[in-house]
């Protein structure tokens, strides 16, 4: 018996299957091909930065040499985002716990100490105990990691380096001048090149950090070296007389031209090159910038007229011109969920192999043991890892204490500071009221 | 067909999943976005809520204040400047070049579909001192006059970003208004020409009024854009020096996804959006009443 429906009927049921369809065709369309799950990789993706050119490299070279069967099981893969945008990749990852197995871990310490109590950074000191290499982990680079990331190593090494001025032997000599050891043997010098027509500094305001190391290079040489720990531990403000001095002293240099024309739209690429082709007596760096020292390429006045000096004293302060700002450049991390065994052979050999690969072919010094002979570059490198090995106490960088926000705050003003579009006291309060706003 | 489409339940199966989509795409996460607002965290730690707080940091941020008076500044030159712009370019067409005015528009129209980034780079270069001085200051310098730091201060970078800005859209609004012009009957024109109407007369008292419908949504258009302002800042100043140039949309952005602080981030977007409507209104409401006198 055949049973017919009536029209309206028909007509209501093809329009409700049509509308169901349609939704279940959207519903598939928006479901994606499935979210990457972060277990059991099938890459050693690496997540950096585009500025930092080093680690990458580096790991490159592993993964075709001393790290090739490590790398046949699990292939590098390297992806890399601007400095400015990877704090925000990170949270997005983050929150979709799609984190690479190895990542740049933002840039204030801040961040990656939040992942890692949310439990998405692996405990990377039991995890190389247990792996056996944990020795290969230089033990200053292991203090100074777990003095800032809350006492634990939530990093690796990669890069291990201290802070100074680096300056152009050939410019000093020809105009009379010799290594400064105060700040105001430092001002005088600038002010010798200042009227011989040399930029003095070579400074990126558009990273606004090179600026900002200045002036916590001046409060630590003139209130010692907790100045910026009794900032973050309440003891102190930025707004206190004594510490808008340093920011004072910062600004009085910018006022005076030393560090040259739109020091706010020079990036960092630019600022370097400034220092490398002869355009400027010094340089406020870290001892990575070694490796660009040791390019021929890069380095115009040649590395034989390079030399490295501490942040000079402030007569009578309390700081001390051996003590060294520190740092263990970007740092870089393993996610907690994507550890399993073929990146342990992966952090092995790189924990064996890396100090070497990194000095030998880049000129780069890291917190790895350099485990064979390797002959410096040349007599910077080897001014500066003399140094590293015989200082005896080291200091943070400005923001190294600092929340996320207060760290942009301060590195996006401080071009501000030293053009004088903004007064070192409102410099030091914009940066005290990020610090109190988080 | 007619049946059908006289039966509710056949209208509600029809528009049935075009609302579903609509209100699972836009109302839900507006609705979801203004929930954020009553909490606290990011997509790290979790959410928690904690009420009113925001509302109450909001008014008290100079921040936030900075921004919302950069924003409206912003909004008032740059739609001023594209709105006029792209009224005389548009004059220019239908008066002047007439039938000849293919190839201006075209080059005029040029600048919207470049890419921003690229503009921004253009611009940034344009009007650089340092490391290679730029065109501008070279111009400056051939006059005697030393190179200035655009990018270095608050006025300066404000006006570098306006120039580029109506560069950019005038082309758009210029085409836009055309098109509302050649709308205007060529024997209103000949009769007010007749009537000795001319040059500026005319446009006051005859183009100027029978083109107001288009000219106010260049204006909603435009107030709008240049409210929710964000690539092109982003593309040449990136908010610097300091905040100087910093718009609503970018202290959200960097709220939200820098600082990681998404409730208050949420609550900074619901600010902007009240502010979209709220002139949104103001600019509908003028047009209304200047319609019906007219």
């Amino acid at each position: 018996m055949s049973v017919r429906m009536p029209s309206a009927r028909r007509a209501r049921l093809s329009l409700f299957t049509a509308g169901a369809v349609s939704l279940a065709l959207l519903a598939t369309a928006c479901g994606g091909s499935g979210g990457s799950s972060s277990a059991t990789p099938k890459e050693f993706s690496y997540l950096s930065v585009t500025e930092n050119t080093t680690v990458k490299t580096a790991l490159t070279t592993l993964s075709k040499g001393a790290c090739k069967t490590a790398d046949d099981a699990l292939p590098l893969k390297v992806e890399t985002v601007p400095q400015a945008s990877l704090d925000q990749k990170l949270q997005l990852l983050a929150g979709q716990n799609a984190l690479p197995v190895q990542f740049a871990a933002g840039n204030a310490p801040a961040l990656t100490q939040q992942l890692a109590k949310s439990g998405k950074v692996a405990d990377l000191e039991q995890k190389l105990k247990d792996l056996g290499v944990y020795l290969q982990l230089e033990p200053a680079a292991i203090s100074t990691i777990k003095a800032l990331y809350g006492g634990e190593l939530q990093v690796l090494p990669y890069e291990y380096n201290i802070e100074g001025i680096f300056y152009n032997k050939k410019i000093f000599k020809e105009n009379g001048l010799k290594v400064p050891g105060t700040w105001n043997e430092l001002v005088a010098a600038a002010a010798t090149l200042e009227t011989k027509g040399i930029q003095p500094f070579s400074a990126s305001g558009q990273q606004g950090w090179p600026l900002t190391r200045m002036v916590s290079g001046y409060l630590y040489r003139s209130l010692g070296p907790y100045a910026l720990q009794d900032v973050a531990d309440g003891k102190a403000k930025l707004t206190d007389a004594k510490y808008v001095k340093a920011a004072e002293e910062i600004a009085a240099l910018g006022k005076k031209g030393y560090f040259g024309k739109g020091v706010g739209s020079i990036d960092y690429d630019t600022a370097m090159n400034q220092f490398l082709s002869g355009k400027a007596g010094m340089l406020y760096m870290g001892s990575w910038a070694l490796a660009n020292i040791s390019d021929r390429k890069q380095n115009k006045v040649g590395a034989e007229n390079v030399g490295f000096m501490p942040f000079p004293a402030v007569t009578g302060g309390k700081g001390s011109i051996d003590q060294y700002p520190s740092n263990v450049g970007l740092g870089i991390t393993l996610g907690a969920q994507s550890f399993d065994d073929k990146t342990g052979d992966w952090v092995s050999c790189i924990a064996r192999n890396y100090g070497t690969t990194a000095l030998k072919d880049h000129g780069s010094i890291s917190g790895f043991k350099v485990n064979t002979d390797v002959k410096d570059a040349n007599e910077v490198t080897t001014q500066v890892r003399d140094t590293i090995s015989t200082s005896k106490q080291n200091v943070l960088w400005f923001e190294a204490l600092f929340s996320t926000k207060a760290t942009t705050v301060s590195q996006t003003n401080a071009a501000g500071l030293v053009t004088g579009s903004m007064s070192p006291k409102q410099f030091m309060q914009t940066v005290q009221d990020a610090l109190a706003a988080q | 067909m007619h049946r059908v489409l006289g039966d509710r339940r056949a209208i509600a199966l029809l528009l049935g999943p075009a609302l579903l989509v609509y209100s699972l795409i836009m109302l839900v996460p507006m609705v979801w976005s203004l929930g954020y607002s009553f909490t606290k965290g990011n997509t790290i730690d979790g959410f928690t809520g904690n009420g009113v707080a925001n509302f109450s940091r909001l008014l008290d941020d100079p921040a936030v204040h900075d921004a919302l008076w950069f924003t409206l500044k912003y909004a008032v030159v740059v739609t001023a400047g594209q709105v006029v712009a792209g009224y005389l370019l548009a004059l220019l067409y239908v008066f002047f070049l007439k039938r000849a005015s293919a190839l201006i528009r075209t080059l005029v129209f040029f600048p919207v579909v470049l890419p921003t980034v690229a503009v921004g780079l253009l611009f940034q270069k344009f009007f650089q001192v340092a490391p290679q001085t730029g065109p501008v200051n070279s111009v400056l310098n051939a006059v005697g006059i030393d190179s200035v730091d655009f990018f270095g201060s608050a006025g300066s970078v404000f006006w570098v970003l306006v120039v580029m800005d109506i560069w950019r859209s005038m082309g758009f609004y210029a085409v836009l208004l055309f098109a509302g012009l050649l709308d205007i009957p060529e024997e209103v024109l000949e009769s007010a020409r007749l009537d000795g109407a001319t040059g500026l007369a005319l446009v006051r008292h005859i183009v100027l009024p029978l083109s107001m419908p288009v000219l106010m949504s260049s204006l909603v258009f435009s107030v709008n854009g240049t409210l929710k302002v964000f690539d092109s800042i982003v593309a040449l100043t990136n908010g610097g020096p300091g905040n100087a140039t910093t718009p609503l949309t970018l202290y959200m952005f960097q709220t939200s996804f820098t600082y990681g602080d998404y409730g208050y981030g949420s609550t900074i977007a619901l600010l902007l959006t009240v502010v979209c409507l709220l002139v949104s209104l103001v600019v509908y409401r003028v047009s209304r009443r200047d319609l019906t006198e007219g």
